[in-house]
């Protein structure tokens, strides 16, 4: 559950190729280069040539060159070039996916809570700009009520947010709602336990 | 009289595996000459496309062209450029998977998604020479504590 909601931790990689020019000394076919991603984070990839050679990237803007023979060979490029070099590239790289989440009062499948009406007028903002949005919504409750009850409850909740949406005038690319009951709260409690941050929705988009 | 449907579903899908292609994502940017090319068809490569497994993207010299895939890895072919997707699988509830790639032309830059923190292993792109192997950090594993919207 947790894991669905965890920020991007994403790994930036690049290949790219040159045509190899004729003359020796070997030339370099493929360049790769592993990029700090949006949060700063910096991934690590392993490059394997057919040859036997292996290089592990794992710092900012470590890059492997690799020659027509197969032979790897690691250096460090300048973000500044990368910019030049690759900004066209990554300019066209598609948006980050992104999470909203909306709380429900105690019980009820239609009445969000006054701070979740302003992140539906958020979502309703940011779903302007989004290409070809693929929205999955998915429904949860607190320990409140009886397990089958709260998967009914959930499901309900997912799905008034999913008329909410479509009646932003969105189009979305998918849009599909599920409730997961009271299986997956936020908050652990004992059960019978009023809690709001486990009422909620989950709105994610691709 | 569902388990008979359920097993006819299951016997027609092993009789017939290409009916069941994977949507393995969905084109979000989409710049100048940018194709799909699907066994012997070539389709535009538009926002909203969907991009199976087994297809290639193509682009010319104007063309670029992003691609979320199911998992939120993020793909984005340069100019010039022919990407073959060869396995993609994504099993959202544990969000274990496979990723499988090659570029063959071109530039490719990738941002990974929830398959390389679930499946460190499941993660791979080719190119003619090179494979590369696409590791989680440790990081990735951080979850438990409640996350606020992003």
């Amino acid at each position: 559950m947790g894991v669905l909601l965890a920020p991007l931790f994403g790994i930036y990689l690049m290949i790219v190729f040159s045509a190899p020019p004729e003359a020796p000394p070997p030339a370099v076919t493929d360049t790769i280069v592993l990029l700090p991603d949006e949060d700063g984070r910096v991934g690590s990839v392993v490059v394997t040539s057919a040859s036997g050679g292996e290089q592990t990237l794992d710092t900012a803007y470590a890059t492997v060159d690799v020659n027509e023979e197969g032979v790897l060979e690691a250096r460090v490029e300048d973000p500044a070039t990368i910019q030049a070099q690759y900004g066209a590239l990554l300019s066209a790289t598609p948006p980050q996916p992104k999470s909203f989440t909306v709380t429900f009062e105690a019980g009820s499948s239609d009445q969000l809570t006054p701070v979740s009406l302003r992140t539906i007028d958020e979502l309703k903002e940011f779903l302007q700009g989004r290409p070809a949005p693929e929205i999955s919504i998915i429904g949860h409750t607190d320990r409140v009520g009886s397990d089958a009850d709260n998967d009914v409850l959930s499901l309900a909740r997912a799905k008034a947010v999913q008329q909410l949406i479509e009646q932003m005038g969105v189009e979305a690319q998918s849009l599909e709602s599920s409730g997961r009951g009271e299986r997956e709260p936020i908050v652990a409690t004992a059960d019978k336990v009023s809690e709001v941050r486990n009422r909620r929705v989950e709105i994610n988009i691709r | 009289m569902s388990r008979n449907l359920l097993l006819a579903s299951l016997l027609f899908s092993i009789a017939f595996p290409a009916l069941s292609q994977t949507e393995a994502g969905t084109i979000k940017i989409s710049r100048g000459d940018a194709r799909i090319v699907r066994g012997a068809d070539t389709l535009p490569a538009a926002v909203g496309s969907s991009v199976f497994v087994s297809d290639s993207l193509v682009t010319g010299t104007d063309g670029a062209v992003g691609l979320t895939l199911r998992d939120n890895t993020r793909l984005t072919a340069g100019p010039d450029t022919t990407l073959d997707l060869n396995t993609f699988n994504f099993d959202t509830t544990t969000h274990v998977g496979e990723v499988d790639a090659s570029v063959t032309r071109g530039s490719l830059s990738v941002i990974s998604g929830k398959i390389a923190k679930a499946s460190p292993n499941g993660v791979k792109f080719n190119t003619p020479t090179v494979t590369l192997g696409v590791r989680g950090t440790e990081f990735i594993i951080e979850v438990d504590a409640p996350v606020e919207e992003q």
